[in-house]
């Protein structure tokens, strides 16, 4: 599929991209949330959940022995309970993929690794290039990216367009997400163009927030995401993912992410290849649903494991 | 910049990863399912529906004079809710003159004292939401998710706003001297009941008159409802009388010598008759009747939310709704892009047990209303316009009606002139602002519309050449008390909501 987009193609499809109504995306989002999932739908749900989680860890303080604490618990959410998924990766700072990758090998759980200065981006491509090849070097599975939010803030949208690009090449095999960081782009106009402009120069996925920053995943941004996701694979066919990130924290919330998806871009959507949720805290509240559905009470904290 | 001249080509993209294998822990037996909502619905245990009624004359339920009854049912199941009577000429006149005797009483109280009766109602309509909403959904029809979400708390927000009016009425009009009228013969229809009955009825009080009300036919239990909660209020007796019956019972409401002021919210036929019937009288009377709205949806809408609204204009409470947004007009240039997109919407709306909080589409009211829907969907395929209706597994038992949309729609057309008050979409296409507005206002309507565009200038230029009561701008179906509402033309007259609700209700010296 190679279309040619010379940079004033960019320049009319950034100015073609519709605009988006606030107070219609929050209401519609907000009608959303409020669907009732159930029983047998919960725990499909709940389960799913599980399956799509970015088991996450970006602190300053991760260590070797942290990331393999959080390798083990994401393999095997619930020790001894074999009908618990494992989640579909961990994701960590570049210097901690090789530890990753050594606790994980043999399990499906792959290794998603931030990088081009996260979370900020304010760095030369250069440097971000060569992060991102010694990421995937390093064994990284996936990249999640952070667009140049000063140059696109600034109206440069070719040098966001190019670094995605640039990011893309270096990535080779791994899958590419690339992150808008919503909460610095000020309007849902900017996501939405945000979210065409990261999937017209290459991004696998496109994904909310670094968490680092104040409002992270919300579901109306989400919905506005899904939406340009939508309309993209409309005129070209090719799906893309998505993965609000930041924020998510229990598994109400999550359901509410799965229900807008599930109604926004379809039952296709509902699969780890093309759905995540970023995630430090989730798992262990899903989990605890879990329990509560199946047994019909909540177990005390300490059946589940903190690592 | 020396890149900015090479032409780029879109990189080429990797197919998306296999799924992690499935070997081990991983794959559960629930990946495999697809995934449905589970059905969730709203408990009824703590709704106790009479096997039959009475009248609400003078402050209690009491034995009517008429000894003919009628079943009120289940649109969604068929089955029979309970039996209402149908006031007879003796109960209407009972009915008018405890209505007339609490007048006076009711009238003199201290404005305050006034509010603070109204303000209970209000209150009690709160703390009953979830008994009502169900009572409104097993009698109507309309998904449980409408009735929670939007009926019962703009009814209680009508009350609480008029409430805040009644000792406030000096400052309403300037300059002018308020006195209530006397007693309100108000006549209801049956796609808000409650809704409708608090449109009425709160302004009424507000404005120190009393009120005979009689609910629609097929949807007189929230009504009984409201009966009980006047009860608990403690509201004197013979401020509020509700009868229940059919056509007959309201026009004998109507034409009550007693009566001083008529309000009637229906059809555009039977406003007519109304208004004939009252000619020579000298009772005030305001009506709000049908309509056929325009959706008008420019090319530089925001598309997804115009989509919504839309949706949310024709597909709201299965469409019988008078302000519905029945006409799409649709900028020529925009209407493939759109119309894929409500497609795709309209295939994502669930119909089916109303009482199901997931679910968007209801019931049909009535099987007299599903026949003339039917007809009309009818008429529009042998004039020759294209039907496009999602795939969806209609329900056995009940009236259902599938989501539909016209496409090749003319003026001329049935579906595009006349109400149709069902879940039917009529789609035109227009190339200009002026034939926009030429188009909406070429309809003897003219209670609602809607403008879908980024533009503010054009949404101002729209709205003043519009003859329509409400013009809504990128949204559709918003009401709030404060807002007056009414129509032009053949939609009515007299305007409901906010401080021009009180008007018809006041007499102004």
């Amino acid at each position: 599929m190679a279309t040619a987009l010379s940079l004033s193609h960019l320049g009319s499809l950034m100015r073609g991209v519709r605009s988006v109504d606030e107070v219609g995306a929050e209401e519609r989002a907000a009608s959303l949330a409020k669907r009732s999932i159930k029983k047998s739908s919960k725990l499909w749900a709940l389960d799913l959940a599980i399956r799509c989680i970015d088991l996450t860890t970006l602190e300053g303080s991760d260590t070797p022995g942290k990331v393999a604490a959080l390798c083990a618990k994401g393999i095997r959410p619930k020790p001894g309970d074999p009908t618990i998924p494992s989640v579909a990766a961990i994701c960590i700072y570049p210097a901690r993929v090789a530890d990753a990758k050594l606790h994980l090998r043999g399990s499906s759980v792959r290794v998603a690794s931030v990088a081009t200065a996260f979370p900020s981006g304010q760095s030369f491509t250069s440097v971000k290039i060569a992060e991102v090849k010694e990421a995937v070097a390093a064994g990284a599975d996936e990249v999640d990216m952070v667009i140049d939010r000063g140059a696109f803030l600034s109206g440069d949208h070719e040098k966001v367009y190019e670094e995605i690009v640039a990011v893309k090449e270096a990535c080779g095999p791994a899958h590419l997400k690339v992150i808008l960081e919503t909460g610095e782009l000020g309007t849902y106009d900017s996501v939405r163009r945000a979210s065409i402009l990261a999937m017209a120069a290459g991004a696998d996925f496109i994904k909310t927030s670094t968490g680092k920053v104040q409002p992270a995943a919300t579901l109306p941004v989400s919905l506005v995401m899904m939406e340009a996701i939508r309309d993209f694979v409309r005129e070209t066919g090719r799906p893309v993912g998505f993965k609000p990130a930041g924020g998510i924290r229990t598994s109400k919330q999550a359901i509410a992410y799965l229900v807008v998806l599930y109604e926004t871009l379809g039952a296709e959507w509902m699969t780890p290849e093309r759905f995540r949720l970023g995630a430090s805290t989730l798992l262990n509240d899903v989990l605890m649903q879990i329990d509560k559905e199946r047994t019909g009470a909540y177990q005390s904290g300490d059946y589940f494991t903190i690592d | 910049m020396a890149i900015a001249k090479r032409p780029r080509t879109l990189p080429t993209h990797a197919p998306l990863p296999s799924p992690p294998p499935d070997g081990g822990r991983g794959r559960t037996e629930l990946a495999k399912q697809t995934f449905e909502y589970a059905p969730a619905p709203e408990s009824i245990d703590h709704v106790k529906i009479d096997p039959r009624y009475g009248l609400f004359i003078g402050g209690s339920m009491v034995a009517p004079h008429s000894k003919k009854r009628f079943p009120t049912i289940n649109p969604a199941t068929e089955q029979k809710l309970s039996e209402v009577v149908e006031a007879d000429e003796v109960d209407v006149d009972h009915a008018v003159k405890a209505a007339d005797k609490a007048f006076e009483g009711w009238a003199r109280l201290t404005p305050s004292r006034r509010a603070r009766y109204i303000f209970r109602l209000s209150r009690i309509i709160q703390e009953r939401a979830r008994e009502l909403a169900v009572v409104e959904t097993m009698d109507g029809g309309k998904p449980i998710k409408e009735s929670r979400d939007v009926d019962i708390p703009l009814a209680a927000a009508h009350f609480f706003y008029y409430a805040g009016w009644a000792d406030k009425l000096e400052w309403a009009f300037a300059n002018r001297k308020p006195r209530p009228l006397g007693v309100a013969g108000q006549v209801i229809p049956w796609n808000f009941p409650l809704l409708m009955l608090a449109w009425k009825i709160a302004p009424a009080l507000a404005a120190g008159n009393t009120v005979v009300l009689k609910p629609a036919e097929t949807t007189p239990l929230s009504a009984l409802r409201f009966a009980d909660i006047c009860m608990q209020a403690e509201l004197p007796p013979g401020v509020v009388n509700i009868v229940t019956g059919g056509g007959k019972t309201g026009s004998l409401v109507v034409t009550h010598p007693a009566v001083k002021k008529v309000a009637f919210t229906g059809s555009t036929e039977v406003g007519k008759l109304i208004a004939r019937s009252l000619a020579g009288t000298d009772k005030r009377l305001t009506l709000e009747l049908g309509g056929k709205a325009a959706n008008i949806v420019f090319d530089d809408a925001p598309l997804d939310a115009a989509v919504e609204g839309i949706v949310n204009g024709i597909y709201f409470n299965q469409g019988h709704v008078c302000c519905a947004g029945s006409r799409l007009l649709v900028q020529e240039s925009i209407a493939e892009p759109l119309l894929e997109k409500l497609k795709l919407r309209l295939g994502t709306l669930r119909l089916g047990d109303p009482l199901d909080k997931n679910t968007d589409i209801g019931a049909i009211n009535s099987k007299a209303q599903l026949e003339k829907i039917e007809e009309l969907v009818e008429s529009g395929v042998e004039e020759g316009a294209v039907i496009y209706q999602p795939e969806c597994k209609l329900p056995e038992r009940g009236y259902w009606f599938p989501p539909t949309l016209f496409t090749n729609v003319s003026q001329s057309y049935r579906i595009a002139r006349e109400e149709i008050f069902g879940p039917v979409l009529s789609v035109l296409t227009f190339r200009t602002p002026a034939e926009a507005v030429e188009k909406a206002n070429n309809t003897p309507y003219g209670l609602s519309a809607g403008v879908w565009t980024d533009k503010g200038s054009r949404i101002l230029w729209m709205a003043e050449r519009m003859r329509a009561g409400v013009v809504w701008a990128n949204t559709f179906n918003r009401f709030d008390p404060t807002s007056p509402f009414g129509g032009y033309k053949e939609s009515g007259f007299g305007r409901e909501g906010g401080r021009h609700g009180l008007m018809p209700y006041l007499e102004l010296v």
